[in-house]
């Protein structure tokens, strides 16, 4: 299946894919509206130094381990897309204990998200990869 | 056509049926229940009473569960032996079920010490179960003082679950501290300031004697009135089907790393299950939701004549606190205004760690304990400021991000 990855060489560390990450599932139409002024929850999150950057998000494991630990039943693979059911989550922490790649995070309101590759929000594609500027973050099949 | 059974009905069974479906689409799976529910999320009792979750969306599966996967379901039924000649589980309502495979998943029993005068306790509880936490909820009211004999998580997840819902609130226990199963003395003071802030009053160090009605002595003399006790000392493993048959138990049923019982066709798993813990070297019981699944799953797969190993290592929870493998190491600590993190490590590789107040992405150092990471290939001054996969190597890192994992 698709996945999202970066190229490390090309990510110039502008943060732009967490804003739009933020934007795209804000659920608003105006970006002004989503994120001016207000704290944001972005899903992937780049990492690195001044010369090293990358951004990091759910790698939609073969085997999610976060999948089996989940204390409610909340998480679950459908169709290769690690996903969470906000409504059975309640913000227990235990996959932010077990994530690898720490891509795992609690939103607004307390109950975890992560990266879903945009396909219950209205972008239809991860928001990341279409607004990248040096287009370093990819959406495509490897083996 | 392999018939299989399960014995109880929580998170272990269910890893175990999902195992068994992994590699038999075909075969018999039925499965025992001594509890009159669907399997639902048991950590989720206290989360119940805090009104952050309900009955309805607390089911650890969806209700077609069993008919999806082809499992006899068998509510509100026990097991009572297994007997390994004829190959059947007698059951409590007088049937038996023939197997080739069973797995016994069986959890734990509160374990309560003979206090003197409980009996004279009208309003007693155990916090276990989800008829537990219905019965405490239906004795609460908002004038209620209770008060809690164990300062473990259950205890303390039970006083979180009911403190905007009762008037007082204390717990008490015989260790020196709270949660001293899994924090140090000053990790665990941080918690009981943050706790007491919260209206929270405790007793530690300290023990009940007797009861009389409404009354705790203490062995300090102190005494206690409240209108509703909370038992939460601790639980037992239940172990009696595998040791009545003469199979190797100690305070769990043993396990090897398939989650086969030194009898023949019979596995264990989750909280019943005493399993390889390779964060400490040796067999021990790690009653936590995640262990279960994936010895239930590891079992399962097994069952079914597929081959998986599993050694715990994942580590507990809690409140603001995560906590993870073992301190039996060298101690790194990094503290900041409202941040106390402690690493251990042993051989070169981290074995434990314990944060408060700053659990972010806190799974990048639980990998390391359960891939053993050798220290010399990461940045481990960065990780122990900051838990990020840039302390990993270049190629470490590539490996990560760069394909499918």
């Amino acid at each position: 299946m698709k996945r999202v990855y970066v190229n490390e060489e090309w990510c110039l560390g502008c943060h732009l894919c967490e804003y739009n990450c933020a934007f795209a599932n804000s659920g608003l139409k105006d970006m002004a509206d989503a994120l001016k002024g207000k704290n944001i929850y972005p899903r992937i999150h780049v990492e690195g130094d001044e010369k090293i950057s990358y951004g990091v998000s759910c790698r939609h494991c073969e085997d999610p381990i976060c999948v089996k630990s989940c204390i409610a039943g909340a998480i679950s693979k459908v169709d290769g897309v690690v996903t969470i059911d906000r409504n059975k989550c309640v913000g227990c922490l235990t996959c932010v204990l077990v994530c690898p790649y720490g891509a795992l995070a609690p939103s607004e309101e307390g109950t975890m998200q992560k990266c879903e590759l945009c396909l219950k929000n209205s972008c239809g594609e991860p928001a990341c990869v279409t607004g990248c500027p040096n287009r370093a973050i990819v959406y495509e099949e490897r083996g | 056509m392999s018939n299989y059974v399960i014995i109880g009905n929580g998170t272990a069974a269910v890893g175990c049926i999902e195992g068994i479906r992994s590699v038999d689409r075909e075969g018999k799976i039925t499965l025992v229940s001594k509890e009159n529910h669907k399997v639902y999320s048991r950590p989720l009792i206290s989360y119940l009473l805090e009104g952050k979750t309900d009955v309805e969306r607390m089911k650890y599966r969806s209700d077609d569960f069993y008919d999806k996967n082809g499992v006899e379901f068998l509510p509100g039924i026990s097991a009572e032996k297994i007997d390994t000649d004829k190959k059947e589980v007698t059951l409590d309502n007088g049937k038996s079920v023939s197997f080739d495979k069973v797995c016994v998943a069986t959890g734990s029993t509160p374990f309560v010490p003979p206090f003197e005068g409980l009996d004279s306790v009208e309003k007693k509880f155990s916090f276990m179960t989800l008829d537990d936490a219905l019965g405490l909820e239906s004795a609460i009211t908002p004038d209620s003082r209770v008060l809690i004999i164990g300062a473990g998580l259950i205890g303390l997840k039970c006083a979180e679950g009911i403190k905007d819902r009762v008037k007082e609130i204390t717990v008490c226990d015989l260790a020196d501290r709270i949660l001293s199963s899994i924090l140090d003395s000053e990790c665990a003071g941080i918690m009981q300031k943050h706790l007491e802030e919260n209206g929270i009053k405790f007793i530690l160090s300290d023990s009940a004697t007797k009861f009389e009605g409404n009354k705790a002595y203490m062995k300090s003399g102190l005494e206690v009135d409240f209108d509703v006790l909370v038992l939460a000392i601790g639980v037992r493993a239940n172990i009696s089907l595998v040791k009545d048959l003469g199979g190797e138990v100690n305070r769990g049923i043993v396990v090897d790393t398939k989650m086969a019982t030194s009898v023949k066709d019979i596995y264990a798993a989750g909280d019943c299950a005493e399993g390889y813990d390779a964060s400490i070297g040796a067999n021990r019981v790690l009653a936590i939701l995640p262990n279960a699944y994936m010895q239930g799953f590891t079992a399962g797969v097994n069952m079914a004549g597929g081959d998986k190993e599993f050694t715990n290592s994942i580590g507990v929870f809690g409140l603001h606190v995560m906590s993870a493998g073992s301190y039996d190491g060298e101690c790194f600590e990094e503290k900041r205004e409202g941040v106390l993190k402690r690493f251990f490590v042993k051989d070169n590789t981290l074995i434990g760690y314990m944060l408060i107040g700053e659990t972010e992405r806190a799974g990048i150092y639980t990998s390391m304990i359960r891939d053993k990471v050798s220290l010399d290939t990461v940045d481990f001054e960065l990780l122990r400021k900051v838990a990020t996969t840039f302390a990993f190597s270049d190629e470490n890192r590539r490996k990560k991000f760069g394909g499918v994992v």
